[in-house]
């Protein structure tokens, strides 16, 4: 992974003082509460409901297990032993006080980690694929551009005071892992004859307004990553809006202008500054790739370590269980990839305890060279695991209570923190998910679905991604009452979608059984393996309003 | 964006500012933008920040004067609005309507990287000293700070960073040019 050098260093430590600064003029009442939330946010301090909450930034999500013990420590010792992660990669703690907050800061930066950026009208952490330089389908890997992209954006002295929040997202992969269709800026990484490059994506985005990003460059060549994204986000600092929060992101231009239109103004703007100091040199991709090389991986015999596996597997069938659904494959012969799972049932999604983060370290020191990457839904990722110690794994996974073999099933829900924590919420998030795992806990019939997004957000902000989940849950607030509307049919994928909304919205006790009625329309509607997304595909919302609405009797 | 009708809050023209890392009595009289159509009165001597408008409409005819005429651009009028003009001006003022209206920072770095404008870049308005590196950086040499803070306190705000990671007007060379 990347490692600072003292310049580095310099500048964390720099922000670090800053911030004291900030937050010591703030509690003597020399700074203003508007200029201070402008100042917070950029440094993810929010004031929440119940306390203020510290976005801490995990760079593309990956963490070594030294990052680890220090959030597990963080989070005992200024916090009520708990952290979250969150769909961006990054983690939360929720019960921080703000005098604490520069002492946390500069706890992290011991560990070469930050705050910078997770939150404010800036550009923010930029997410990546969680298996990054395993992962079979893999172009280049994505992440020395996303290091790249971090230190290009932080700080950036033209950018940190835009209309609005600005997410970008790279995929070094044939599939997106990464929902790039769904960011102001998806950069795809792409390959024309042997040059490496990239197709550029703009506009994509949830809340209010979800829009799929639109294409305006086919192959960007390696070297002019960075002056084409600086072109970009000019562009947008000038023409977006600024007289409405809800019309400021970067999609609304897009759509305003029409792609074609935003693009050749994008166009222009780069062929000024082109062949400017922010071309990538080949020196400068040596040294970004660097940070990435493969660790000391073993030589195995695939072949021979698979049939050691299956043996295991069929000798233990809860093994086999969350050897199906929790393992990934990997590049090189005898590994794989795990997810830890962070939604058992009763959990919120997400959420970690200390202990928890300290048995990841030790997992990750154990069996996967020291590192962990979080995931877009709020798992966290062991990337290099020898085929032959996964059933050791799989056990310590288990006391620590990671093995739930639900990845990618039904439970597997992405959720947002909900109207529990979060002030913006209009309707809580966290009990709807545990209903839905309360109900739907048999296993077999969770792996008879198969794959199955389901997204839940506790407002229209779409924290809880539910414009992009196979089925989505959007809190909804009417007359002070909490109110739950499903939508079906989105996807974050390469096929990205927006989910449609299915009718009329149900108290919080209702969505089980609708979620039920949904599942079963499915199964008796579905071709031999046919996905529940394939399936509404095929026969559309109407089958499924049909059955969902239908009156008793 | 369209202009709005009405004219948004207008810079101010403190006595004293920040020039080169100096406090300095401020030379410079700034004139208010006008109704749509009219034209401010040009005092007849001494140095005179126009807003846009009456700098475009007018210039041609004080270019006699042209050390102490400068122009003020307002966070919607971008570098092009000066455009090559800019390398003759002695100063250009940038409006900050808001702390958070963050157009400015282009709009410098464009006049000093794009339009090759050596004379004075002055911020006016309503930004605020956590932002002083950043103005810095974007090629700003002069701040009409218009808060209660005393200018002396501000004086280190200009310097929040050590070092940077992306290129800018101070810095032409990103690190990762500077590292190898």
């Amino acid at each position: 992974m990347y490692r600072y050098d003292d310049r580095d260093r310099a500048i964390l430590n720099d922000r670090v003082a800053q911030f004291r600064g900030q937050t010591q003029r703030y509690l003597a009442g020399e700074l203003s509460e508007e200029q201070f939330l402008v100042l917070r946010l950029q440094n993810g301090l929010y004031i929440q409901r119940l306390a203020p909450m510290l976005r801490i930034a995990v760079p593309y999500g990956l963490l070594n297990s030294t990052q680890l013990r220090r959030l597990a420590r963080i989070s005992r010792d200024y916090d009520k032993g708990y952290a979250h992660f969150t769909t961006r990669q990054n983690l939360q703690f929720n019960w921080p006080h703000l005098e604490d907050v520069p002492d946390i800061l500069a706890e992290l930066a011991e560990v070469e980690m930050h705050a910078v950026q997770t939150s404010g009208n800036c550009i923010r952490n930029t997410t990546s694929d969680p298996f990054a330089g395993i992962a079979p389908d893999e172009i280049a890997d994505p992440r020395p551009y996303c290091e790249l992209i971090r230190q290009w954006s932080s700080f950036h002295p033209e950018f940190a005071f835009l209309p609005r929040k600005f997410k970008i997202a790279v995929s070094g992969s044939q599939q997106d892992r990464a929902a790039i269709r769904v960011h102001d800026i998806g950069v795809q990484i792409t390959k024309r004859d042997s040059d490496l490059g990239f197709q550029i994506l703009v506009g994509g985005g949830q809340g209010r307004t979800p829009v799929i990003a639109e294409t305006i460059r086919d192959f960007l060549p390696e070297a002019d990553l960075l002056p084409y994204l600086e072109a970009i986000v000019r562009v947008y600092n000038r023409l977006g809006r600024r007289d409405n929060k809800y019309k400021a992101r970067i999609k609304i231009l897009v759509k305003a202008l029409g792609p074609e239109e935003f693009g050749r103004r994008v166009e222009e703007e780069w062929q000024q500054g082109k062949d400017g100091a922010e071309k990538l040199t080949p020196q400068a991709l040596q040294w970004a790739r660097s940070f990435f090389t493969a660790p000391a991986y073993k030589t195995f015999d695939g072949s021979a370590s698979e049939a050691a596996l299956q043996q295991q597997a069929e000798g233990d069938r809860a093994f086999a269980r969350w050897l199906e659904r929790n393992t990934y494959c990997h590049r090189v012969a005898g590994y794989r990839a795990i997810k830890l799972s962070t939604k058992p049932t009763g959990v919120p999604p997400g959420d970690v305890t200390d202990r928890q983060l300290d048995a990841i370290a030790d997992l990750a020191d154990a069996f996967s060279f020291g590192e962990a990457r979080v995931t877009h839904d709020q798992n966290v990722v062991l990337a290099d695991v020898e085929q032959g110690r996964l059933y050791a794994l799989w056990q310590q996974a288990r006391q620590h209570g990671f093995a739930t073999p639900n990845i990618g099933t039904l439970t597997d829900m992405i959720c947002c923190p909900g109207g529990d924590y979060c002030s913006l919420a209009n309707a809580k998030s966290i009990p709807v998910a545990e209903a839905i795992q309360r109900r739907f806990d048999d296993m077999d019939y969770l792996y008879d679905l198969g794959d199955l997004n389901l997204n839940i957000s506790g407002c229209m902000n779409a924290c809880g991604h539910h414009h992009v989940g196979h089925i989505g849950i959007l809190g909804v607030d009417k007359k002070g009452q909490e109110f739950y509307q499903i939508q079906l049919g989105g996807s974050a994928a390469n096929d990205a979608s927006l989910a449609r909304v299915l009718g009329p919205s149900f108290s919080r006790a209702e969505v089980p059984e609708v979620i039920g009625k949904i599942l079963d329309l499915y199964v008796q509607q579905r071709r031999t393996a046919e996905s529940f997304l394939d399936t509404y595909k095929r026969i559309g919302l109407q089958p499924f309003k049909e059955s969902v609405y239908a009156k008793a009797g | 964006m369209p202009k709005p009708a009405k004219p948004g809050p207008q810079p101010g023209n403190p006595s004293e500012l920040i020039i080169d890392g100096e406090i300095l009595p401020n030379q410079w009289r700034l004139l208010a933008q006008t109704a749509a159509g009219e034209s401010p009165d040009i005092p007849a001597a001494g140095k005179v920040i126009l807003p846009l408008r009456q700098w475009q409409a007018q210039r041609r005819a004080l270019t006699a004067r042209s050390d102490e005429i400068g122009v003020w651009l307002d966070s919607d009028e971008g570098a092009e609005s000066i455009g090559a003009a800019a390398a003759q001006c002695p100063l250009i003022a940038v409006h900050f309507p808001a702390f958070a209206d963050g157009r400015g920072f282009t709009t410098g770095r464009l006049l000093r990287e794009r339009f090759g404008f050596k004379g004075e870049l002055r911020a006016v308005g309503g930004f605020m000293r956590d932002q002083l590196t950043y103005l810095r950086r974007c090629g700003f040499n002069a701040y009409a700070f218009e808060g209660d803070e005393p200018l002396a306190s501000l004086h280190d705000s200009l310097h929040d960073f050590s070092d940077s990671y992306q290129a800018g007007v101070d810095q032409p060379l990103p690190l990762f040019r500077r590292r190898l």
